[in-house]
Formats: structure tokens, sequence, C-alpha cells
């Protein structure tokens, strides 16, 4: 086995060691995680692994394998321009099906005021999107993929690993953001392109910080604007589907979902712009008091 | 860290960790997770004193593994509804059959699908039953379906339609095309009763398995995991009856495992250092294959030596069925293109 190179990373409560057969994918990450709280110590929760599967996919038209602690046995690979994405999905493999600590909902979560908005929905419904923007405007970024909810408190914690843009919401959050916080854009991955955003300073300085939830939103992007009400039980029937370990958490995973939907207000709101969903998003949160 | 024995040392001597590292608990965590050992070594490591972040992680496998195991009884439990008009034995296997007894090997297993034993002449209606009660095939493939039913030790697996999980019938220990031919009926017929009106084999029986499972099928994928089973079972079995020895030796020749289980005992004293009587201390040599080939793994969680694991992927096919059936059944599924049942 040749050389392996590596790097660890801390985002919010959790550490990731990356071993990578490559150079690219761990020389990208370092740069792109220079700013973030680094790990107390070397040891890491997770390993993610990068590899390959035969000497010449290594050399020849080189492939990335995600592997690591946790593994899916049909992952497909990823040619080795794509390296970045490779670590960023292994490391979310890594929480999904490993993370035991918070019940995980795949929503993105912003906060103002010590309060948590969190945005769920399918892929493209631009919750990721609607999370950089909006930390962009006065909001803390704290997550675009994972929502950590702590059973105990029923705090939301941070996870603030680099926001992946996807097609369109490139180059909208390019205009109005210094370029010198973006990754390469990654083109013609499984979802399109890619281009990764480092969130700001502020937000991973306080990335230990819980936030208490206080309002939960389901976008559709590309409809006309209207807010919805929407019944608890399809709010919880919504929200095993989100989770990537409700299941594996048992009762403990139970108990802080039916708590969470008791008292997080939820709205399902359809919009067509950035825009839009922002005046309706300031409407809501104006609206919890 | 070159091979997994770093691992082995923190299993069956927890106070080797005291010297750890960040660095050394990382590399001995991705081990213990791609070895499936990582409940076990969690509660190994119970009442030491770890790093803060460390113990986070084990406690979180600790928390994982009790899932385990009440999904495991669980299981079980729908199986014993689903033939409860079934009047022979229903026979739990492996991990399922450890918690269910309370053994120390189950403490910490990680625990997948099912697996029981019923008498072959009553597959049918057990598979009848299963069907009847919500699992459906897994492999609709004509082909393995017809290869299962001819020359497996088990039905083709079941899949529970509403909780999605596999029961893996058994009717003897080793598939029908291996050389050593186990007394499936023997095992039934000494089977003990647990108190839910389930069974689980007597002890030699189960070790008897357990070192057929290990040294007689499969290339040892996870072969540390079956061996840390097959320590647990002997510590625990001859401290509550040190006259197991002699039954296990005749046991093992009756099922024609007694290299199977010879072997498991010896690799089971070299590596997790098991108490066992000096007759049985030799044998083996340190620097057997298997040996090399149970401790193939690296502190990042790689499988390591892709020499020895081809020979013993090899070595596997071999010892399941003669050389002309083999050559028959890998052109059949080389042609189809997929691998053989597992």
């Amino acid at each position: 086995m040749g050389r392996t190179y590596q790097t660890s990373l801390r985002v919010g409560p959790a550490t990731f060691r990356i071993a990578s057969e490559w150079q690219q994918p761990i020389a990208q990450l370092s740069s792109l995680y220079e700013n973030y709280p680094k790990p107390k110590g070397e040891f890491a929760d997770f390993t993610v692994r990068l590899e390959s599967k035969s000497f010449w996919r290594k050399y020849f038209r080189p492939t990335v394998h995600i592997s690591g602690d946790f593994w899916l046995p049909d992952a497909s690979p990823l040619p080795l321009s794509q390296g970045l994405l490779a670590a960023e999905m292994g490391m979310n493999l890594q929480m999904a099906l490993g993370w035991r600590r918070h019940l995980l909902l795949h929503a993105s979560t912003v906060e103002k005021d010590g309060k948590a908005l969190l945005m769920t929905g399918l892929s493209g419904s631009g919750k990721s999107t609607l999370s950089a923007m909006l930390g962009e405007k006065g909001w803390r970024f704290m997550g675009d993929e994972f929502a950590l909810i702590c059973p105990q408190t029923g705090m939301a914690h941070s996870f603030p690993r680099l926001i992946s843009l996807k097609n369109e919401a490139i180059a909208a959050m390019e205009r109005n953001t210094p370029g010198d916080r973006f990754g390469p854009l990654l083109e013609d991955t499984p979802k399109g392109s890619i281009r990764h955003l480092v969130p700001l300073w502020e937000s991973l300085e306080a990335s230990n910080q819980p936030a208490k939830p206080a309002l939960l939103i389901f976008p559709r992007f590309g409809y006309d604007k209207a807010v919805r009400e929407i019944g608890k039980s399809e709010i919880f029937v919504r929200l095993t589907q989100a989770s990537t370990n409700y299941v594996a958490l048992g009762e403990a995973g139970f108990k802080a979902l039916t708590s969470f939907v008791d008292n997080v207000s939820a709205r399902a709101i359809d919009y067509q712009s950035g825009d839009e969903a922002e005046e309706l998003i300031d409407q809501l949160w104006a609206e919890l008091v | 860290m070159k091979n997994a024995m770093t691992l082995v040392h923190a299993l069956c001597e927890p106070g080797s960790i005291r010297s750890f590292d960040g660095a050394g608990w990382t590399n001995l965590i991705s081990m213990a997770r791609a070895e499936s050992l990582i409940g076990t070594l969690a509660h190994q490591l119970k009442d030491l004193d770890v790093p803060a972040d460390v113990r986070s992680v084990l406690d979180d496998e600790i928390d994982a593994h009790d899932m385990v195991k009440q999904k495991a009884l669980w299981e079980a439990e729908c199986a014993r509804r689903a033939l409860s008009s079934y009047d022979g034995k229903v026979v739990l296997m492996k991990g399922t059959a450890y918690v269910a007894a309370g053994l120390t090997a189950g403490m910490g297993r990680n625990i997948g699908d099912l697996d029981i034993m019923v008498a072959r002449n009553d597959l049918k209606s057990v598979e009848d039953m299963l069907l009847e009660a919500g699992w459906e095939w897994v492999k609709p493939d004509p082909y393995d379906d017809q290869y299962y039913r001819e020359h497996m030790h088990e039905l083709p697996p079941l899949i529970h339609r509403e909780r999605d999980s596999m029961i893996d019938v058994h009717h003897t220990t080793l598939p029908l095309t291996a050389n050593p031919t186990p007394d499936a009926q023997g095992m039934l017929d000494d089977a003990v009763m647990l108190e839910n009106g389930l069974y689980i084999m007597s002890p030699e029986d189960m070790l008897c398995h357990c070192a057929a499972h290990l040294m007689a099928d499969g290339d040892l994928a996870g072969g540390l995991r079956n061996l840390w089973d097959m320590h647990c079972l002997l510590t625990e079995f001859s401290r509550q009856d040190p006259g197991i020895w002699e039954k296990l030796d005749s046991r093992a020749e009756h099922h024609q495992l007694g290299q199977a289980v010879r072997r498991s005992v010896w690799h089971a004293y070299d590596l997790y250092a098991t108490d066992i009587p000096p007759l049985w201390q030799s044998g083996e040599s340190v620097t057997s294959a298997f040996r090399r080939r149970l401790l193939a793994r690296d502190g990042y969680g790689r499988e390591t030596r892709k020499l020895t694991r081809q020979a013993f992927y090899i070595r596997s096919h071999w010892l399941r069925m003669p050389p002309l059936m083999l050559t028959k059944h890998l052109w059949t599924k080389w042609r189809k293109g997929g691998a053989g049942p597992s």
C-alpha cells in the first residue's frame, strides 16, 4: 500500500480523520477548513477513507471510492477531480450512520437571537441555498445538511460543514460573496455542478453555541408565493423520513422528535426567488413572538 | 499500525490501552469498527479510565449495541410467534443465541440476521409459516434458489416486508457440499430449551458450530469476531463445567469437525490467551496463514495482505464444493455476472 495522506477536521461537535491515497483532496480540505476550530487532540470520532479499487485506478483515470468506519456497499465512485466532494460525502455518511449523540435532521439551520430556524425538504427545495443566503444577511449559519437536536435539552447544535452550493445557486452566491471563500467548481457531479462555500468566520467561531429551535420551514422552490399550515402528525412523519438516525436511536429518538414537533412552529412555504423566500421567512419569524 | 494485534490486546488485556495517545485511539476504534468488534471493545473498556472524547464514542457504541440486542431478541420473538403452531424445535444460532442465553459472547456483539435451525424434513412447513407471517424471498433468481435448496445448509434468505429484517433458516451447520457432515439431528436432539420455548444448542454443539463457521466455512472475513465468540464460549463453558474439554473433543469428532475445533481453540489461545488445557496447546504454529489472515487489518481500518485474503477466498470455495462442481458453479455465476451465494 502506497503513501497515505491525511488530515483531521472538526465540524461542530464531531471530529474526522480523512485518509486519502491522493494528496489533492487533502490539500483542498486543509485550505478550505483552515479557519475552522481545530480538533482538540489527535482523536477522531470517525475515519473517512478515499481509496482506489485497484492499482491502475489510482493513476489512470483515477476514481475515488468513499469508505471509512461506516460505509455503504453500493456507493458510486467519483473521479479524482471530485475528490473534495467525495470527502464531504464520506463525512456526511459517518454522521448519518454513526452519530448517536443527537437526533439528526436532514435540514439546514440558521440562528438569530439565540433561536434557530430549520429548513428541511427534498433535494432542490432550496434549503441549502436559503441557509447560505441568510448566513450572509445577519443570521448565524449553523449548517446546510444536518441539524443536530440534543435528546436531553431539545437544543439545536451547529454542524457548519462547507456549504454545498449547487447549479444556479453557485452564480447567485458568487455575485455578493468574496471569491476567496469558495472551493473549486466541480462540474458533472451526480448532483450537477457543485461549489463549496466557507461559512463566515463568526459562524465557525460560535459553532459550539446551541440555539433553541423556534421555527421549522418546509420550503418549495418554483411555485407561487404561499404559506401553509401543516398538521403535527404530518410534520412528525416527514421528519422521521428526514432523520438519518431516528430509527437507530430507538426510544430516545422518538422522545426527541415528538418533543420537537410539540414545541416548534412549522410552516410550508412556496417561493419563486430568494427575495420572496426571505420576505416570507422574515414575516413568519416576526409572528413568532 | 501494521496489523490488528493492537485490537486483540485491547480486547483481552484492556490495561494495554493505557499508553495510547489520540492517534492510537483513532486507529483502535477504526480497526474495531472494521472487524465488527467495536461493541465488544466498548464493553471490555467499560470500567477503564479513558480520555473523555474516547469515552463518548465507547458509550455511543454500548448504547448502539444495546439496541442491536433488543432488536435481535425481538426478531427471535417474532419468529417464535410465526412458528407457534410448529411442533418441532426452533434452535437459535450465533449472536441471537448468545444474547438470548445471556452469554458473555453476546455482550456488545453485532447481530445482523436472525439465524435459526430446524429439522430438514420440516423445512417446507417452516418456510410456509414464515411466508404466511410476512417474510419474503430476497433473491428471486431460479439458479440461486435451486442452488441453495440442493447444496446449502440453509434456505435462501427471507426478508420481512415490514421490518426489513432477514432470517436464515438452517437445517444443518455446513453446506451439504462441504466435506465434513455434522450430525444436524444430533444437534437438534441435544438442544436446550429457553424459557420462551425457543432452543439453543448444547455447549459442545455451540462450540462446534462456532468453530465450523470460523474455520470450515467462509473466507475468515470477520474472523477475529468469530474467534472472540469462541474465546468467550470456551472461557464461560469451561468455568461452568471443567469436563467440557473431553465432551468437546468427542462431540467434534462425531460431527467430523475435529480439525476445525482444534484449530479454533488453538487460535483463541494464541491470540486471546484463552485458558485451555495443556493437551490442546500444541498443533498449529504461530506462523500459520490463518493467523496472518485473522490479523490482516491496518490502523485506518483497511484490509491488508491482499494475497493471503485472496488465498482464503479461494479456499472458502474449495472447502464448500468439489472441484468439478466449483467449476460449473463459477462458470454459471460468471456468465450471469455476479458473485456466488455467500
